[in-house]
């Protein structure tokens, strides 16, 4: 038999998991807003899996570089960063929850990771593509 | 009455150069930093001072082991954040403001504004103008660690290398680089 304090307390869980999903939702709608807003238009999760596993050979050092080099091919498992080896926690926000909660953090790792992995910065289009892959994981 | 003056004057005299000799025999250990260790009455005191800034630990220290800024001159952190963009071969790239505040703090609390040990042994192990990018680099860190070879950091796949502090070092975080509290991954009965 299911009792008032049951419900409550099951609605009380969904609403605790769905909190931060609600405001990761929201902060990666705003970034696919104003990604828009700089000339992208619509968004493929796809597409974005295929820019995740684009290689890209560096110039520095003549190897072959992609997303997948230090987070992995599994975004629910933890990666490993190609140089110093440091565990990189799951990008799947929903095995991670503080994944795509900050416009900050979305903003400033796109920047590194793209100059690093493919040596320039990504379009507009290429990053509304990306969030709309990762989001998905 | 001048016996006991002269008396009075020798016991006060013996008791300065006594303290005196220990002053100086303090200044000598301390001079080098791994007698200090043994000594009891310095071991608690801090290598260099810890990291008290929550924004740089969540800044570099999400990468990386969070160098305390007493590890590197003024100049060094100086240039090291004139070139984020090409940060030991990564991209670091960070906000200006955020750059500039973090700047503010790594120089601030530099080794050569730390009276800390081992802040003071690796600003003067430095020539004026060198501004080094690695700790490892500076005469400091080779003495401390030129007996250590290859297969123990550089090849043991546990460390790979001498920037991963924390690995051997294991209350590095807490500032404190005690030799007595290096464990080295693999190496359990090293001791040198």
């Amino acid at each position: 038999m299911k009792t008032g304090n049951d419900v409550l307390r099951k609605g009380m869980f969904i609403l605790l998991l769905a909190v931060p999903l609600a405001s990761q939702a929201s902060v990666v709608d705003e970034q696919l807003v104003s990604y828009q807003a700089s000339g992208a238009g619509s968004f493929s999760a796809q597409k974005g899996e295929q820019l995740w596993r684009q290689e890209v050979v560096s110039e520095k050092d003549g190897h072959a570089r992609s997303c997948t080099t230090c987070h992995g091919n599994d975004l629910r498992s933890a990666g490993k960063h190609a140089k110093t080896g440091k565990t990189i926690e799951p990008l799947s926000p929903a095995v991670n929850v503080e994944r795509l909660s900050s416009a900050k953090k979305i903003r400033k790792w796109f920047k590194r990771n793209c100059k690093w992995t493919w040596g320039r910065e990504c379009t507009s289009q290429e990053k509304g593509d990306l969030l709309s892959f990762i989001r998905q994981q | 009455m001048d016996n006991r003056k002269s008396k009075t004057w020798s016991i006060v005299l013996t008791m300065g150069f006594t303290l005196g000799l220990v002053g100086i025999s303090g200044m000598v250990l301390s001079d080098d930093d791994d007698y200090e260790d043994n000594d009891q009455w310095s071991q608690s005191r801090l290598d260099v001072a810890p990291v008290d800034n929550a924004f740089y630990k969540d800044e570099c220290g999400s990468c990386h082991f969070p160098y305390q800024p007493g590890l590197l001159p003024a100049r060094s952190w100086q240039r090291l954040m004139d070139g984020l963009e090409d940060h030991f071969a990564e991209n670091a790239e960070l906000e200006a403001a955020d750059a500039e505040q973090l700047t503010i703090y790594l120089t601030e609390n530099a080794a050569d504004t730390s009276d800390y040990k081992r802040s003071r042994g690796i600003s003067r192990s430095l020539a004026k103008n060198d501004a080094p990018l690695r700790i490892s680099t500076t005469r400091y860190f080779k003495r401390k660690h030129h007996e250590l070879p290859d297969r123990v950091v550089k090849d043991n796949p546990d460390v790979r290398s001498f920037s991963n502090c924390e690995l051997c070092h294991t209350r590095a975080a807490q500032g404190s680089y005690n030799e007595h509290q290096v464990k080295i991954p693999g190496y359990a009965d090293w001791d040198d």
